[in-house]
């Protein structure tokens, strides 16, 4: 269903338009997340692997908005180097930046009885490594500004570890856990930085999966996230009523957990 | 292409009123090598300079997005004091405070003055300031005898009001577009006393409240109106007049005394036991709607008693620097400041519509200040035969679109009835809106100026994009 052309008037000093990174944009909750921004009039800078799937969302969301609002930009976050110059550059094209996002994240599921370093590694490139790679100058730049948005997408899998992705729970967990330090740090520079723990979301990475509850449509997603970045939330679970399964789950003694097979 | 500048660097820098702020890179220069060396490295990274001095524009004159800005305020030293002729000449980051504290003992003031003594001569120079006498002595620019500067050039040059006339009437209120004033040198005013008599009285409507001005102006020194910004209907533009004259001669039974720095402070103490440096934690439950209607009211009620005294120059003239701190009491979004510049034939209509368009739409300016003003003839001028009223309005998250809205339709109706703008305050100006109170020929002689002394574009600002860009 084509979207309505959403007009917000021009920007002026007192009502400037905000401006946004979404590192993971070309699909799931990253694209979900670049059309709600673009609805609200944020200038989004999408960053994903899949030039083709950028190409297409962000001329969809310019379309729909009648101007330009979201700007592609092809980028593959295990490619460390490129970040700080990639960075700069957006934020000298964008004037500044107020917002950003990193909503990278692979999953390589591993069989029950297997072991594979090669996943391993790929997965904490993807999901933990990039998110570093990113959040540093981020953080850098919005402890100078005393004042901007960070959100990292994690996920409820960080909470503990368990048999079936050893590798994807650990890197949610050190993304989470990185998240909590950075915003210890930046809150007393006025900085917002905001975890979010996503449980089953309709996207690529669970077209295989089995199992699956609670099942969400990313636009639910971002709907959630946006709300939480409005709220300047700290942390929020989607849909919310995972929070209580979580508490439970984190306080399982490992006598019993250990010998369950989920 | 992004200069090579790491971007920790940047700071994150705001106008007076907390509610708009820009990312720089921020350097302090104290010499005018060290101004020069400045503009050679933001000319090799690429980036557009700004000149800063106490930052009290209430709007992004002083702001430079991911630029560079100077800031002046250590190049503060008085450079030559005349005691009997009463001429000074400064650094440009002299602020008024320092200028007044250095001239009052021997028996002198400044001509004009702003509402807050923190302001540097550079930028009241750039804005060219008026005070509550604009309608006797003008702007500060009148008083100008002569300046030197820096051009973006590398070029040193003098200019006084005979001499590079035309660099002389645009650099004053060309908002350090055309380059960085290196010193300034003024005429102060003579004076018998340090203190002012004067006279308080109230208006009852908009149209007692303009006529008291006009009256008032030619039989005073000094006149200025607080307006009822919060009530509306009949009691619309009500208020309290305050005009001032200097005493001379006899008045003054001790001058020795009044002209004392001592005697010019301004009380610490509100009713002689409230720490006045805290007050502004306490003005903010009080800083909504309701609050400023309850504090406008009983300012006008304590206002209906008509009386007269003597006060300090102090704290006649630097209001805005009675409670330390005030503009915080407005909240994390912060204020802004509108000021709309009318012909006396037309202003009452225009701040009618105005005052009753933001009553209905429940974004109410929460003080109103008016003065009496006369044309200059700067190239960049916001003056007129006529009146002026600044209005400050709280700016929130929620209302930032809407506020900002509602200031693009009050430029409309200040320009239909033929009105001006002051590029220190107002953040909606465009760059139609300011043609058409300037003109097309002002802006072109601008232009033509700045592709003089500036031909590399090297000194912009937030506000000169915004407007002249």
């Amino acid at each position: 269903m084509p979207e309505p052309i959403i007009s917000i008037p021009p920007a002026t000093p007192l009502n400037p338009r905000k401006r946004a990174i979404l590192v993971g944009a070309s699909s799931g909750i990253g694209a979900a997340l670049a059309r709600r921004l673009a609805r609200e009039g944020y200038t989004v800078a999408c960053l994903a692997r899949r030039a083709d799937l950028l190409q297409t969302l962000c001329d969809e969301i310019n379309r729909s908005s009648g101007e330009t609002r979201a700007v592609p930009y092809t980028h593959d976050v295990t490619n460390h180097k490129v970040i700080p110059q990639l960075f700069k550059d957006i934020v000298t094209d964008f004037g500044g930046l107020d917002l950003f996002i990193f909503c990278a994240g692979i999953s390589l599921p591993v069989g029950l009885e297997n072991f594979d370093f090669d996943k391993d590694q790929a997965t904490t490139e993807a999901n933990y490594i990039g998110a570093l790679a990113w959040l540093n100058p981020v953080a850098e730049l919005f402890q100078g500004l005393k004042k901007g948005q960070i959100v990292g997408i994690s996920s409820v899998a960080g909470e503990r570890g368990r048999v079936g992705n050893p590798s994807y729970n650990a890197s949610k967990a050190a993304l989470s856990c990185y998240l909590e330090a950075l915003r210890n740090r930046l809150t007393r520079h006025g900085v917002h930085v905001l975890t979010v723990k996503p449980g089953f979301v309709q996207t690529d990475m669970v077209k295989d999966a089995k199992k699956l509850f609670w099942v969400v449509p990313p636009e639910q997603a971002a709907e959630a996230i946006w709300k939480g970045i409005q709220k300047r939330k700290q942390d929020i679970y989607v849909p919310a009523r995972w929070r209580l399964v979580m508490w439970v789950i984190r306080n399982i003694p490992s006598v019993i957990f250990r010998r369950m097979s989920f | 292409m992004p200069s090579t500048l790491p971007y920790n660097k940047l700071t994150r820098l705001e106008n007076f009123g907390h509610s708009l702020s820009a990312p720089s890179f921020l350097y302090c220069p104290t010499s005018i090598e060290e101004i020069h060396e400045a503009f050679l490295m933001a000319k090799k990274e690429g980036l557009a300079v700004t000149l800063r001095g106490a930052g009290r524009s209430y709007n992004d004159a002083a702001l430079n997005s991911l630029g560079m800005v100077l800031d002046l305020q250590g190049m503060n030293k008085i450079l030559e004091w005349n005691p009997e002729t009463g001429v000074v000449t400064a650094e440009p980051g002299v602020t008024l405070e320092i200028l007044w504290q250095v001239v009052l003992p021997d028996g002198w003031w400044p001509p004009v003055v702003s509402g807050t003594m923190t302001t540097t001569l550079g930028g009241c120079l750039g804005m060219n300031i008026h005070g509550k006498n604009n309608f006797k002595l003008g702007t500060i620019g009148d008083h100008v005898l002569e300046f030197t500067a820096l051009l973006p050039t590398g070029a040193r040059i003098t200019c006084s009001p005979n001499k590079n006339g035309d660099l002389f009437r645009a650099m004053i209120g060309g908002m350090g577009m055309l380059g960085v004033f290196t010193s300034i040198t003024l005429q102060m005013k003579k004076m018998d006393s340090g203190l002012l008599q004067v006279d308080a009285y109230p208006v009852r409507s908009l149209d007692e409240h303009l006529k008291a001005l006009s009256d008032g102006a030619p039989q005073h020194d000094y006149i200025v109106g607080w307006l009822d910004t919060m009530n509306g209907g009949k009691n619309l533009g009500r208020g309290q007049i305050h005009a001032a004259d200097y005493l001379h001669g006899e008045d003054d039974p001790n001058p020795k005394e009044t002209l004392k720095l001592e005697y010019q402070v301004l009380p610490p103490y509100i009713f002689g036991v409230f720490p006045k440096s805290i007050l502004y934690l306490f003005m903010r439950p009080f800083s909504n709607n309701l609050g400023w209607w309850g504090v406008s009211t009983a300012k006008y009620i304590a206002s209906l008693r008509r009386h007269t005294f003597r006060q300090p120059h102090a704290a006649f003239h630097f209001l805005l620097d009675y409670v330390p701190n005030w503009e915080l009491s407005y909240g994390r979004g912060g204020l802004i400041q509108y000021q709309s510049f009318l012909p006396q034939e037309t202003a009452e209509g225009a701040w009618r519509e105005i005052l009753t368009m933001s009553l209905k739409r429940s974004l109410p300016s929460y003080l109103g200040v008016t003065k009496r003003h006369r044309p200059d003839d700067f190239l960049i001028s916001h003056s007129l035969d006529g009146f002026s009223l600044a209005m400050d309005f709280k700016v929130t998250r929620s209302n930032r679109s809407k506020l900002a809205a509602m200031l693009q339709e009050f430029d409309q109706i200040v320009l239909g009835a033929g009105g001006r703008f002051y590029f220190a305050k107002n953040s909606e100006t465009t760059p139609e809106t300011a043609r058409r109170f300037l003109g097309d020929d002002t802006v072109e002689r601008f232009r033509a100026l700045k592709k003089r002394t500036d031909p590399d574009d090297l000194l912009e600002s937030d506000l000169y994009r915004r407007v002249f860009g």
